[in-house]
């Protein structure tokens, strides 16, 4: 077949070798990520998505330097049984501001894209201290280590370089960056506080229950405790998120 | 041109230095594997250390099987075949390849430690910060220098098939890498030089990361090792490779369809429907260059069927041309949605990745090693056949008892997680579906536990070899062919 004699002229020439394989391989790629940047419902117009707290986003960042998406996923699918046991399903809007994306792949333990809210944070710390103090079948390891201090000197840096990458902290929020990751870490819950105004829906407290120190833990149930309740639900058109 | 075979000089001395780092890092990775697999039985294994937790040593096994004992695997095969098919030296010699060499050992090294110690992109299988990507960037095109000029430099008129599909996994790996790792490092404004933020969050992230993590196995763990397959079955068959234009169209049809494959890793997530009916379509369709693949590897053994029963180190190649028979078809079916809604989170997509990666990639190394560590150093074979089919049988069962325990645990995970008693209510939590999976997560880490013990055989005859030791059992008459 001449198809194949033709095809000499790419087996001895390592240029033309070379260039067909690119062009092979380029179009998938092409096809299926460019247009998720131009087809504008690829994220929902939601309303409630906002950029982390200073407090949350250094949570997000030890959340992903512990390796946690080795074990758990935060995408719920929109499946009965899933909406059932973790809540409404996930939406592209609600990951829109995560650098990186943390759906994972495996679910060794439960989802964990809603749950904020679901536990105090006394119990996030006691089952993050040592799992099976609260689950006694759990295979989870502990993270006594996070109660140490949290390194606060590199928050600004951090939240700027996400502004670069589009996450849209404002001026306002970049300059008071430190203060709000402490005031978040030690106001009473309850308690009027300018968090709540830069970022509604942030929950504050003493995370930990140690007021002298701001911890790792302190970032990390922060950042546990706002997961998936950025959205309300009851106020959604159902039809925009419908898949 | 001459044709005088005994002119060509080969660069044999930095081959075997990257034979010697497979079998090491091999060693090192399914160990590092074994122990997170314990972990999950037993988690006080995890010694509430933050170093030891399983979350941090997870991408410690992922990076030293894929890219530590797989990365050497490529690197010494390719750089062996491409001096056989193309009857000439390495472009840039020895010291050029070496430092290459000793640039990939020290770059697994640091990748090692900075997982231990947290730093992470947090992706999967490309968990390196931004410094080490830039580090193995440079690594890799010294790489493509030396095999595209040794190519250039050959005294074949034709390229052989399995330097194809080397050739496109090194062209492919770059691209995915650049790709999915456009990240800008926080400490150029006032953030930690050790942390950087990945150009695309969200839905898009998910799409590269995907597009990059599915080509991974695509290229560096399929293409690469089908380069391996299309030169040492035939060679250790002694026979040619069944079609060539199989292979051709094997070739072509492979890269051109997995790259689309990526998306069903996000089935039913908020990825757009079209983007996972793309992914779920094109899954499907690559069944067929695979097992296309397959059965080119495999007819070459027509009228030297009888070498599976004498020689194991056969054994070891056909099986893990088998295995990737196996592998590709489960992948497909997996890719289905429905299938996939079942199976997605669960044990059953780990099991699928080990009867690949150590059916399919290991098995192939396996008998590629077998095939190199007697020529390299002047063998006639290796130390003992014996230990090698030794070592295929504790292999083999090590991996039946891994795929079988997480194919029941994976399937049955997911039937409890969407289960009902008959008042409606789900009927069971999570914890008790973890509970559940307790007794095959020690089984799978006993499986585990004889492919190292696999791997520890193969390190002893290799020592024996290298040492020009000949067992009993090889000096004596065959008996094989007899009853």
């Amino acid at each position: 077949m001449s198809i194949f004699k033709h095809h000499a002229k790419v087996e001895t020439n390592v240029f033309f070798l070379a260039v067909g394989i690119l062009l092979t391989v380029i179009v998938g790629g092409l096809v299926e990520v460019v247009p998720l940047f131009t087809i504008e419902s690829t994220i929902e117009k939601v309303d409630g998505v906002r950029p982390y707290s200073p407090l949350e986003q250094a949570g997000r960042d030890i959340y992903v330097r512990e390796g946690c998406y080795n074990c758990h996923s935060q995408m719920i699918r929109p499946f009965k049984d899933e909406v059932e046991r973790y809540g409404h399903y996930s939406l592209a809007a609600e990951s829109k501001y995560d650098h990186p994306f943390q759906w994972a792949s495996k679910r060794t333990g439960p989802d964990l894209a809603r749950v904020g809210g679901k536990y105090t944070n006394d119990w996030q710390v006691r089952h993050l201290m040592n799992p099976r103090d609260v689950v006694p079948e759990s295979v989870m390891p502990g993270y006594p280590h996070l109660m140490r201090a949290l390194d606060q000197s590199t928050i600004v840096g951090n939240l700027t370089t996400l502004r670069i990458v589009g996450v849209p902290y404002t001026d306002e929020q970049l300059k008071n960056a430190k203060a709000h990751l402490v005031e978040q870490a030690t106001t009473t819950a309850g308690a009027e506080s300018a968090i709540a105004k830069a970022y509604p829906k942030a929950v504050v407290g003493d995370f930990d229950g140690n007021p002298q120190v701001v911890s790792e833990m302190d970032a990390l149930v922060a950042f546990l405790q706002v997961l998936g309740t950025m959205v309300d639900f009851t106020t959604v058109d159902h039809t925009k998120i419908q898949r | 041109m001459s044709t005088n075979t005994d002119a060509i000089v080969y660069n044999e001395d930095v081959v075997k230095k990257f034979v010697l780092a497979a079998i090491f890092w091999g060693v090192v990775g399914f160990l590092a594997g074994d122990f997170i697999a314990w972990q999950l039985a037993f988690p006080v294994l995890n010694l509430d250390l933050e170093w030891t937790t399983f979350g941090r040593l997870r991408p410690v096994h992922t990076s030293a099987v894929i890219f530590a004992f797989g990365g050497n695997i490529l690197f010494s095969t390719s750089l062996y075949v491409v001096q056989r098919t193309c009857r000439t030296g390495l472009f840039g010699g020895d010291g050029f390849a070496t430092v290459v060499f000793w640039n990939f050992q020290a770059l697994i090294v640091t990748a090692a430690l900075t997982y231990v110690l947290g730093f992470t992109q947090g992706q999967e299988y490309a968990e390196p910060e931004w410094w080490v990507d830039l580090w193995l960037t440079v690594i890799w095109v010294c790489y493509l220098i030396i095999f595209a000029g040794t190519i250039m430099k050959r005294r074949e008129p034709h390229i052989y098939v399995a330097n194809w599909f080397f050739f496109s996994m090194i062209l492919t790996v770059a691209m995915l890498h650049l790709g999915n790792n456009l990240a800008i490092p926080a400490g150029f404004f006032g953030g930690s030089w050790m942390k950087s933020y990945n150009i695309f969050g969200g839905v898009q992230n998910a799409m590269t990361q995907w597009w990059y993590g599915h080509n991974a196995v695509g290229f560096f763990l399929t293409a690469g090792f089908l380069g391996i397959m299309y030169y040492f079955v035939p060679k250790r068959a002694e026979r040619p490779v069944y079609s060539y234009r199989l292979s051709i169209v094997h070739f072509w049809a492979l890269i051109f369809l997995y790259i689309w494959a990526g998306p069903h890793h996000l089935h039913y997530t908020a990825l757009p429907d079209w983007a996972q009916t793309l992914g779920a379509t094109f899954s499907i369709m690559l069944w067929m260059p695979s097992w296309g693949g397959m059965i080119n590897g495999l007819m070459t053994l027509s009228g030297a069927w009888d070498k599976l029963r004498t020689d194991p180190v056969m054994r070891f190649l056909v099986s893990s041309v088998a295995f990737y028979g196996m592998s590709t078809f489960e992948g497909p079916m997996m890719s289905l949605k429905a299938v996939n809604s079942l199976s997605h989170y669960t044990d059953w997509t780990v099991g699928h990745v080990h009867s690949g990666a150590l059916g399919w990639v290991a098995f192939v190394s396996f008998g590629a090693l077998y095939y190199l560590v007697p020529k390299l150093w002047g063998r006639k074979e290796v130390y003992s056949l014996k230990l090698v089919g030794l070592h295929f049988w504790v292999a083999t069962i090590g991996i039946v008892l891994y795929i079988t325990s997480m194919w029941i645990s994976g399937i049955m995970q997911g039937l409890m997680w969407r289960a009902y008693d008959n008042l409606g209510f789900l009927q069971y939590s999570f914890i008790e579906t973890v509970e559940a999976m307790h007794p095959y997560y020690v089984i799978r880490a006993t499986g585990g536990l004889l492919f190292v013990l696999g791997a520890l055989i193969m390190v002893y005859n290799f020592i024996r070899t290298i040492k020009g030791d000949v067992a009993e059992e090889a000096m004596q008459p065959s008996t094989a062919g007899a009853r």
